[in-house]
């Protein structure tokens, strides 16, 4: 690398989170620290029936003993768990919104600006939002044309007062409140989140998308997802995060479980933009997040979409157990790390059925000082007679102070398995940066031309409207990052 | 249109050009010819931007220090480079590009983007002219190409952005005798009197088919010999030992 293109980087990375501002609004918080009586209060809170604060109390006995966990490729100072508030909701929450009329206009401008249009005038795209800040759900929109398909999608909370057996049910039947550690304090303390629930043989009309935002200062959030796809029906869901600029780092603890029955299929994608910290490494959010599916049924089948451009740390393996014959799981992903950013993401693809398949393709783009680890586990059970495996994972590295590492686990079981797996790491070369130049576009438009031709396989798997939106995600959090 | 000036490029005590003067009028083709490492790409990569450090001299350009601007900028104004070897790019479809290269111009002048229509129709023609399948645009740039394919890209790339100034860099090498024809019918369809095409090539063959105004003989990063078209039909009889003999022995060149 010349030294043109170590300033060309300098100048990259002085780009401005533009989600970086705060909505200036009252709220009701917590004082920080968490115990049982947190929890219960936390409960309390929101009204919950004692089914939910014991499984709450319980996940917090489990996590009390559990350890936080080393072996990511990530570096971060000790979080201590004892100085965030574990909840914090808007203040008018107290007599919430009945409809948009009546949200605070301070949060529909904060949607505003962050491009998501809530009245549901705009809506006429056919994206219904569930939108989440901080940690209560503010409004749903498309309710009504959702129940007359008998699909159900509301905020977690409503769903716990509305469909508590359907909750009981299906919490933490992919992702055990004691799965991990950040899964069980996400058990212990999650404030809110969505909940989708597709009868059976029913194509969901529309796509469904959640917002999620964290505003408050010095809050974590730990939200819940929760879709429940019955025998034949289909979904599609959104989920798009962004946050902040804040110089604390901000812990966020999401799980997300789907169960997909018996040739029901549940599309999962995310496009997510926290806050990455500054140019120094200072701030971002720690994106610690557990994300499961479960083909239940034969002939099942999940897919995970994910584009991970911001956070300073991202810890996710959104992954499939492939339970059901002929089930498929399927993740495709892009990470990208600049600055300080470091990434340890991949999936899980667990082989339990007959003749189950799984395709994983996860494209990893490290910038300036950012470290971007793949990490994945292809496991065949001895019951997996032809299950089938195919992995791909590229890397693309631009300058020489960020990193890309790929530590694929493979446990075959079954003689029978087919597993595949193709890796390669390159680099935006000089010659194709030029070519863009000589043809007139800008050095930013060449960069994201390239990374978004490199990252094409992952972006054509996202609906149409969320490819655009994660092209040009691409493009800003690469402003000037060229090697 | 262009006037090069003394223009040197030297890496360590490497004399790479070694005091170019070369004008092009608006209208003219030109050609540099010249055996492997005599500094023919080097000048284009000088003019186009792709060097920028080491130089020494001026390159004008329609008024502007040439030199003062960034690639990106010299392509907004005009000037255009067929690439040796172009470079592939996966996962860009190639009308991809070819659009956004096509706003990228039309924003520098003021314009707005081009209907997306109009520009399938002109795009459809120049490809029709070059003889080239439909499916080539929805492959990843370059990607995949063969030799002529590439080269044939380049063209139609060229088509598509109507430089001022066109420089051809080896466009005819590893062309066979029908692409080469194919080739050349779209390089003349460009040219006009508003334009300058400058031709680089060690083969005299594409001069048959392009006829350049000038020629111009490089050895060593100089130009040693400059003539009109029939330069190009001595020196694939005579060979570039007929142009070192010259410099030899001046008095008894041939004319």
């Amino acid at each position: 690398m010349n030294t043109s293109t170590a300033q060309d980087i300098s100048e990259f990375v002085g780009r401005e989170y533009k989600e970086g501002f705060t909505t200036d609004i009252e709220s009701d918080t917590f004082p920080p620290g968490l115990d049982e009586d947190v929890v219960i209060a936390l409960s309390k809170k929101k009204n919950e029936p004692r089914f939910m604060t014991d499984w709450r109390l319980k996940a917090f006995a489990r996590w009390k003993k559990m350890q936080e966990p080393v072996w990511a490729h990530v570096n971060y100072t000790p979080i201590d768990y004892q100085s965030i508030s574990y909840y914090s909701a808007p203040k008018s929450d107290a007599d919430r919104p009945k409809s948009l009329d009546e949200v605070d206009p301070k949060l529909l401008e904060t949607y505003e600006k962050l491009g998501i249009p809530l009245s549901e005038q705009k809506m006429l795209a056919g994206v219904a939002v569930d939108a989440v800040f901080d940690s209560v759900s503010v409004a749903t929109t498309f309710k009504k044309t959702l129940a007359d398909a008998g699909v159900i999608f509301c905020s977690f909370s409503e769903a716990v007062q509305e469909y508590p057996e359907l909750v009981k049910k299906y919490l933490g039947s992919v992702v055990p409140s004691g799965d991990n550690f950040f899964a069980a304090l996400n058990s212990a303390v999650f404030s809110d989140g969505s909940f989708v629930y597709i009868p059976k043989g029913v194509r969901c009309p529309m796509e469904l998308s959640t917002y999620f935002r964290i505003n408050a200062m010095n809050t974590g959030q730990f939200e819940r997802t929760l879709i429940v796809a019955e025998e034949g029906s289909y979904v599609s869901y959104l989920e798009g995060c962004t946050a902040p600029m804040r110089d604390e780092n901000q812990l966020h603890a999401a799980v997300v479980e789907l169960v997909a029955m018996k040739d029901a299929e549940i599309k999962y994608s995310t496009v997510q933009n926290w806050y990455p910290g500054d140019e120094e490494g200072r701030g971002g959010i720690y994106n610690f997040v557990t994300k499961r599916g479960a083909c239940r049924g034969d002939n099942a089948k999940i897919s995970w979409t994910q584009v991970e451009t911001g956070s300073a740390i991202t810890w996710k393996y959104p992954s499939v157990m492939l339970e059901g014959d002929r089930s498929i799981g399927e993740f495709y992903s892009v990470a990208l790390t600049n600055n300080y950013q470091q990434a340890d993401t991949g999936t899980k693809m667990v082989h339990i059925g007959k003749d189950t398949s799984s395709t994983i393709i996860s494209k990893g783009v490290s910038a300036g000082k950012g470290q971007n680890s793949y990490r994945g586990l292809v496991r065949i059970l001895k019951g997996a007679a032809n299950a089938r495996n195919y992995s791909q994972c590229d890397s693309l590295l631009m300058g020489d102070k960020c990193g890309a590492h790929t530590f694929p686990y493979i446990e075959v079981k079954n003689p029978s398995a087919k597993v595949e797996h193709e890796a390669t790491t390159s680099r935006i070369s000089e010659d194709q940066l030029f070519y863009c130049k000589q043809r007139g576009l800008s050095e930013e438009d060449s960069v994201s031309m390239i990374v978004n031709g490199f990252c094409k396989e992952v972006f054509k798997e996202l609906p149409m409207e969320f490819a655009v939106e994660a092209q040009k995600l691409l493009g800003i959090s690469l402003e000037g990052a060229v090697g | 249109m262009l006037s090069i000036r003394n223009l040197k490029v030297e890496i360590g005590d490497k004399k790479i050009l070694n005091g170019i003067d070369l004008s092009v009028n608006a209208g003219e083709i030109h050609a540099i010819m010249g055996p492997n490492g005599s500094g023919k790409s080097t000048l284009a990569n000088v003019i186009t931007g792709k060097m920028e450090e080491d130089i020494s001299g001026t390159v004008e350009y329609q008024g502007y220090d040439l030199l003062e601007l960034d690639p990106e900028e010299r392509a907004r104004e005009g000037i255009f480079l067929a690439f040796q070897h172009p470079t592939e790019i996966p996962g860009v479809n190639n009308i991809y590009l070819i659009k956004a290269a096509v706003n990228a111009m039309r924003k520098h002048r003021g314009e707005a983007e081009v209907d997306a229509i109009d520009f399938l129709k002109l795009i459809r023609a120049k490809m029709k002219l070059l003889e080239i399948n439909e499916s080539f645009l929805y492959r990843s740039v370059n990607d995949g190409f063969s030799g002529g394919e590439k080269k044939r890209n380049e063209i139609l790339q060229m088509l598509m952005l109507e430089p001022q100034l066109a420089l051809l860099d080896e466009t005819d090498s590893g062309l066979d005798i029908d692409a080469l024809k194919v080739v050349s019918r779209g390089v003349n369809s460009l040219a006009d009197d508003g334009r300058a095409i400058i031709i680089v090539t060690h083969f005299p063959r594409i001069l048959e088919y392009i006829v350049p105004d000038r020629v111009h003989v490089m050895l060593n990063g100089k130009i040693v010999h400059s003539g009109d078209k029939n330069t190009a039909h001595d020196l694939e009889k005579y060979g570039y030992t007929w142009v070192t003999e010259r410099i030899n022995n001046p008095t008894e060149a041939v004319a």
